[in-house]
């Protein structure tokens, strides 16, 4: 749900200077609220941590914008300049892709190069407790991965596409997320084979030494408790 | 003032349709789109989503929980009044499909509360709405031609088609990591059991000779 100012073209209408400043007023009014994407609350010190599992190759592009609980006025507003979010993107073999600051709105982009688990965490830096006031931060977040991450606008006005052009290419763009993502499930397919392959390795040797470790001991047994009571001359 | 001219009329009289439109769009629900998340639930935890909603926009929840315990999960969604729309407690997977009655803040959450110690992998889809436009002036009134509806319909096969591929990567990863808690739990027991076997049946040997021993002596000692 992430909506650019650039879908609503404001041509310049006629009327007179107030008519005008009405209009621009309602545009950004209903633009602003078709911009809000999902959110939720976050603490001070509290570290919220995202899993995206895709295929390697693959751009992910998140935004984000905060704001901070206004008491005098009850509400929301957009976060005071000084406080920012930290954001680290970690790889499946958990290594470190991204750590960076950015301000109190913010736009993260990184392409994955080994498919996997990767965890996108994001904090909070502010150091002073006060500024919270007690009480919630509202981080509204949209992620969109691979083929969503592409803005066809640009790419039109760029390679100056026809809408069928534009429309074919979004189709390719797609078909290769499906094709990586089918690539991907096969490695997994083959992880998931050899895990169970080894549990059922496991399970074989166990067995199999189990049986050979209660008979020694059963043997071990009598013939120590045997010559323990020759020895005692009890037989 | 001047008199206005006939065009200059036509365009003052433009000028206000736009506004009226301009408001009338502010009804309208606008371009909505999907958000797909996966986050971790920590144990005793609850996680809650907020997201505004415009009147009569077809919503979509969907939720499916990857790994943790017995891989189920409480979620509930409310309307803006605090109207529960849908409760379900301790479930693995499912999906849900309402319309937005009334403008506001819609809320869902989900809760790992009942589980003491596991913590889960939850993955939700919330789709509000139809995806935005391809082209930013896309409100033909002229119908598509016959190789752009083709397009269309593609597109939409494939995008069923990435649904399902989806679902079928979370079941296998949910598969796979208990096939992995199988593996380390067979590893862990193999290797706990060989102990407890030998610690056990050496002690007992041990503890059979004492009993022997400590009998002897004082049977002796009762006889004189």
């Amino acid at each position: 749900m992430a909506v650019e100012l650039g879908v609503l073209v404001v041509r310049p209408w006629p009327g007179t200077g107030l008519g005008r400043v009405m209009r621009t007023l309602l545009l950004l009014l209903w633009v602003a609220t078709r911009g809000s994407a999902l959110y939720f609350h976050i603490g001070e010190t509290e570290k919220k941590c995202f899993i995206e599992e895709i295929p390697d190759e693959t751009m992910v592009i998140g935004n984000y914008r905060t704001q901070l609980y206004d008491k005098q006025r009850e509400e929301y507003q957009p976060a005071t300049p000084g406080l920012g979010m930290f954001v680290e993107v970690k790889d499946p073999e958990d290594k470190v892709i991204l750590a960076r600051q950015y301000g109190s709105e913010g736009r993260f982009t990184f392409t994955s190069h080994t498919p996997g688990e990767h965890q996108i965490c994001l904090h909070s830096n502010s150091t002073k407790f006060s500024l919270f006031a007690g009480g919630m931060l509202r981080v509204h977040l949209d992620i969109q991965v691979g083929e969503h991450a592409n803005d066809y606008a640009e790419i039109a006005a760029k390679d100056k596409l026809s809408e069928l052009q534009l429309r074919v290419r979004q189709l390719v763009e797609q078909v290769e997320q499906i094709q990586k993502e089918q690539n991907y499930q096969r490695w997994r397919e083959e992880r998931f084979r050899q895990t169970s392959e080894s549990t059922n390795q496991r399970v074989l040797w166990w067995s199999i030494l189990q049986t050979l470790i209660l008979v020694a001991i059963g043997v071990w047994q009598m013939r120590h408790l045997k010559s323990f009571f020759e020895a005692k001359k009890l037989v | 003032m001047p008199r206005l001219g006939s065009a200059q009329r036509w365009a003052a009289a433009a000028g206000r349709w736009g506004c009226r439109l301009l408001a009338l769009l502010l009804l309208v629900p606008g371009p909505g789109g999907a958000s797909e998340i996966t986050f971790e639930l920590p144990d005793n935890a609850k996680q809650c989503f907020y997201e505004d909603i415009a009147q009569g926009t077809k919503c979509t929840l969907e939720f499916q929980v990857i790994t943790g315990g017995h891989y189920d999960v409480d979620c509930r969604l409310e309307d803006p009044d605090g109207k529960v729309l849908y409760k379900e407690m301790k479930k693995q997977y499912d999906s849900f499909t309402f319309t937005a009655s009334k403008n506001g803040t819609y809320k869902f959450c989900f809760s790992n509360e009942f589980s003491t110690f596991t913590h889960k992998t939850v993955y939700f889809d919330f789709q509000v709405g139809e995806d935005p436009p391809l082209f930013p002036s896309e409100n033909r009134v002229s119908a598509l031609t016959q190789m752009e509806s083709a397009c269309v319909s593609i597109h939409e096969a494939l995008k069923s088609v990435i649904d399902y591929q989806t679902h079928f990567r979370l079941r296998e990863a949910q598969g796979r990591s208990r096939a992995e808690d199988l593996n380390t739990r067979v590893a862990y027991w193999s290797v706990g059991e060989a102990l407890i076997l030998l610690v056990v049946s050496i002690g007992q040997v041990f503890l059979l000779k004492s009993f022997f021993s400590d009998k002897r002596t004082t049977t002796t000692r009762v006889g004189s």
